[in-house]
């Protein structure tokens, strides 16, 4: 359809400078967006106030929709298990097999575990989570990771909190508003968790990379050890990480470390646990360090 | 040609003579269900890769190439800055982009004011391509550090999910127009 002529509206001086105005306005509203655009960028937190708000008061809304979510995506998986059975049948009847073992010596290593804990007389320290609640969304179309869970502030959750599934860590605490929270999932670019090899300790970083996988990177360099299948556990430095929470298992190798997929994925996940920050942060910091190994 | 509508809603506006489209509904259907697109992060969708369109500025081109002039060349500032609460870009992202969309939309209804959809969808397209390009620099630039072979998977289901975006504007065009307010 043709464009009415907005642009030359005639005789009529009122029509001809609301013409004008707007241009202007509009021209004015992109200088304003470069301003925030500037602000935001220097100072992430600028804006989350009145974001954690909005983000508030679509929280109820999210939430019912929450609950129909996971039934939706079950639905699905009924439909595409059809089509890929039989392989999954003959890969699961092997894995069975290979857990049963694993299971044992599982067994085996617990009760040395809590022969070693027992010598040493560890705190089991079995930490109670925060709040469990609900995910009730995700930046899905933005290239930044971010969920947002059905608790806040009045719940008790504070920036800086891990969240994780039963299946692994999730994420931690960004922004908090007074009834839901922001998470930066830890497939996010920005996201670096310090984790370790479950199977020998062998250190390194997982750095999200946005498309729903994480690079780990390796603290040694030489020949890189890491084999598919390898899990990767959270080694607890820096102190916002549990040590040995669950997060990947590795998928693809790269030359100085490997692609892993997280374990949880957080759009199967209905209900996640927010977990107090593994370590206080103190009140008074000592002086400046350099940090080691990149940003958190 | 839009769509018709569904025969519920045909029969709701049925009484036509010395009826008139109610000013509040036409004019603030498009507002709303821009509005709603941008809310699409609280959408019963978690994902851990970007996936999903970015609706609330499909809708928007959608409506500026259904009714050009509907919507003021501001409106990308106020829809903008809605559209930024909700999606997890730099604050201030989407009230740049959707700032210049607008203006750029604008030039180009003047300069082509007669287009079949096969330019509208052509030129939508460009448009999506260039503001999820545009939103990833500036989601870098504020601390993320992710590649732009990320974005192919939902630069394609953009792509190919305007025209339903199109003809859902086409379908609350013909709502927002219902002649119930009597004159």
């Amino acid at each position: 359809m043709a464009a009415p002529n907005n642009r030359r509206p005639g005789y009529s001086r009122r029509a001809q400078y609301g013409n004008f105005f707007g241009y202007i306005l509009a021209v004015a509203g992109l200088a304003v967006g470069v301003i925030m655009l500037v602000v935001s960028t220097g100072k992430p937190g600028a804006f989350s106030g009145v974001r954690m708000a909005a983000t508030d008061g679509a929280a109820p809304a999210a939430k019912a929709a929450a609950g129909a979510r996971t039934g939706s995506q079950s639905t699905w998986q009924i439909v595409t298990g059809y089509f890929t059975s039989g392989v999954r049948v003959a890969r699961l009847e092997r894995e069975v097999a290979e857990a049963r073992v694993r299971l044992a010596e599982q067994a085996a290593l617990a009760e040395e575990n809590a022969r070693l804990k027992a010598m040493l007389a560890l705190a089991q320290g079995d930490q109670r989570p925060v709040v469990v609640t609900r995910m009730i969304g995700s930046t899905s179309s933005s290239t930044r990771r971010f969920a947002t869970i059905g608790a806040g502030t009045n719940q008790g959750i504070r920036v800086g909190m891990a969240v994780r599934s039963p299946l692994g860590l999730i994420g931690r605490v960004v922004e908090t508003g007074s009834t839901s929270a922001r998470l930066l999932l830890v497939t996010d670019t920005e996201s670096s968790v310090p984790v370790r090899r479950a199977s020998d300790g062998l250190q390194g970083y997982a750095n999200g990379l946005g498309d729903g996988t994480v690079q780990i990177r390796l603290s040694t360099t030489g020949i890189n050890p890491l084999k598919r299948g390898d899990a990767i556990v959270t080694s607890g430095s820096g102190g916002i990480y549990r040590s040995g929470e669950a997060i990947a298992v590795v998928t693809a190798l790269t030359p100085d470390g490997a692609i892993a997929r997280p374990l949880s994925d957080p759009g199967q996940t209905e209900f996640v646990a927010v977990e107090p920050a593994f370590e206080e942060i103190p009140e008074i910091v000592p002086a400046p360090a350099p940090k080691p190994g990149g940003k958190h | 040609m839009p769509p018709p509508l569904p025969s519920a809603l045909r029969q709701f506006g049925k009484p036509r003579i010395n009826r008139a489209a109610s000013p509040v509904l036409a004019l603030a259907t498009p507002w709303l269900l821009v509005m709603l697109g941008s809310l699409s992060p609280s959408w019963p969708v978690i994902a851990s890769a970007p996936v999903l369109p970015p609706f609330g500025f499909l809708l928007l081109v959608g409506w500026q190439q259904l009714r050009p002039g509907l919507f003021p060349v501001w409106a990308g500032f106020p829809l903008g800055l809605f559209d930024d609460l909700f999606s997890g870009q730099p604050f201030g992202s989407a009230v740049v982009l959707w700032s210049a969309a607008m203006i750029a939309l604008d030039f180009i209804d003047h300069r082509f004011p007669w287009r079949g959809f096969a330019l509208n969808w052509l030129v939508a397209s460009a448009f999506i391509t260039a503001y999820l390009l545009f939103a990833l620099q500036i989601a870098n630039l504020g601390g993320g550090n992710t590649s732009p072979l990320v974005l192919l998977p939902q630069l394609a289901v953009a792509v190919l999910v305007y025209p339903v975006a199109a003809r859902l504007v086409a379908l609350a065009d013909r709502f927002r127009l219902i002649p119930i307010r009597k004159v």
